[in-house]
């Protein structure tokens, strides 16, 4: 058995929230100047623009790219044949979030209770999903999120007499409730199918698809080519100021559900896509 | 139209901005979100006095991200102004002239803005680093228990803003997407 130290995964996940708030990846980077290209509303064109140049200043600068550096979303895939040493699994993520918002001057956006809301200083605890895999390597995908744009996602619980179309029609409303609060371009994450919980997670990881990949499903893909041609014709524009591109990419992922229901979630992100990946 | 002013402005600088000028601020900004939204209310509320002037000022929905050593400031965008809306209009009717955020208003800010002759503008969201580099220096002045939510006074140049809502009660975020849709398909 494979035998992997807390020690290590604290210090790549802090390395890990450093990189992702500051450097977005080559693929969204290409996504950007495509669609100043592409824009044809000058104010739309003027703003992605400036987000160009405001990648570049927090990539040479080391200027966080949006002061809001969200909260941590850490994706664990963690093979069977692993045996984590040195302690608390949990506690080395935490502290590898904490170490990482730190060091790295990234803003403290968590509060410890819902309600009483105060913020705990060091940004953790983090969202950890885990997942148990086949192998004996340890997957890691850390992805701030912000909450302008989480704010506005949505999950719908819809009818299997609603088919397609109904969830066609959830994802246009989620996207125009959206509109600029969300910091257009978005990148729009879909997940369909599963339960009231696992429709939303695969919402989440559809986020963390790299730009340009689509489905293997090959009426998913459609789908998800439908569905950007469609919110680009709504006119939100880049920061919902009117234009042509109001998202880079819907992604979609889906799940087996149950006879007697078709839940949808809808998980919005800006443009600030932000999401590392390693695998250890 | 690109314009250039200073703050704290004025009311006829405020009537001469129209819902769609890209706009240039230098002077002084101060910093307030949804914690020190809640606690200036809690002070109105209680006639205790605020710990800002609000006449002729504007309030940037900013909560930066801390400043690296050497650096006045960390990154320093927008955050959504919708959430401030419960607090704005008192604030407004108290002589805030001017906001800056990102995303639509409530129509009860919007009225109480045209009422009082001030100006919403919106910056462009996710651009923190950028915006950043247009403020010169940043203080706390009030609420520093609060963290990033603390209110800031900030010296900036060149800010680059649109005006989102005039006070002739025109709003952008209403017509800019139909004016777009509408001159496309010309
Ligand atoms: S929605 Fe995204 S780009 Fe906008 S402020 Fe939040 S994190 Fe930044």
């Amino acid at each position: 058995m494979r035998e992997l130290s807390t020690e290590l995964i604290t210090k790549t996940i802090k390395e890990m929230c450093i990189e992702a708030n500051h450097v977005l990846s080559e693929d969204m980077k290409q996504t950007f100047s495509a669609a100043v290209r592409e824009e044809q509303a000058p104010l739309g064109r003027q703003i992605l623009q400036q987000l160009i140049e405001n990648m570049d200043i927090a990539q040479t600068e080391q200027i966080p790219i949006c002061q809001d550096t969200g909260m941590a979303v850490i994706f664990l895939e963690i093979g069977q044949d692993v045996h984590i040493t040195g302690g608390s699994l949990r506690d080395a993520v935490n502290e590898g979030v904490r170490q990482g918002y730190q060091e790295g001057y990234l803003r403290k956006s968590v509060v410890a209770d819902p309600i009483i809301r105060e913020n705990t200083k060091d940004n953790t605890p983090a969202v950890i999903h885990y997942e148990i895999t086949e192998g004996d390597q340890v997957s890691i995908t850390v992805a701030p999120k912000g909450f302008g744009s989480e704010n506005m996602s949505r999950v719908f619980m819809l009818k299997p007499a609603d088919g397609i179309e109904g969830v066609k029609q959830a994802i246009l409303t989620a996207v125009q409730d959206a509109g600029p609060n969300a910091c257009p371009p978005m990148v729009v994450g879909v997940g369909i199918g599963g339960t009231f919980e696992k429709c939303a997670i695969l919402a989440k990881k559809a986020l963390v698809r790299k730009a340009g990949e689509h489905s293997e499903i090959p009426y998913v893909k459609e789908l998800e080519e439908e569905m950007l041609e469609k919110i680009n014709e709504t006119g939100i524009g880049p920061a919902g100021l009117g234009g042509g591109i109001t998202a880079f990419a819907v992604n979609i992922n889906t799940y087996p559900t149950h006879i007697a229901g078709l839940p949808v979630a809808v998980n919005i992100c800006c443009h600030v896509n932000r999401h590392v990946t390693r695998v250890l | 139209m690109e314009r250039h002013i200073s703050v704290p402005f004025g009311e006829e600088t405020a009537c001469s901005l129209k819902a769609g000028d890209y706009v240039y601020l230098t002077g002084t900004l101060y910093t307030a979100r949804d914690a020190a939204h809640k606690r200036m209310q809690e002070a109105l509320d209680k006639k205790e006095p605020l710990p800002l002037d609000l006449k002729g000022n504007v309030i940037y929905y900013m909560g930066p991200s801390p400043a690296r050593k050497g650096k006045v400031i960390g990154s320093a965008g927008p955050t959504t102004a919708s959430r401030m809306d419960k607090y704005t209009p008192a604030l407004l009717d108290l002589g805030l002239r001017g906001m800056i955020g990102k995303g639509k208003r409530s129509k009860e800010v919007l009225d109480a803005a045209v009422r009082n002759k001030s100006i919403y503008f919106a910056a462009v969201g996710g651009a923190g680093a950028l915006l950043s580099k247009c403020i010169r220096s940043a203080q706390v002045i009030a609420y520093e228990d609060l963290g990033t939510e603390a209110i800031r006074k900030l010296e900036v140049v060149d800010f680059p803003v649109i005006v989102a809502a005039d006070t002739n009660g025109n709003n952008l975020y209403e017509t800019a997407v139909s004016d777009y849709l509408n001159n496309r398909q010309k």
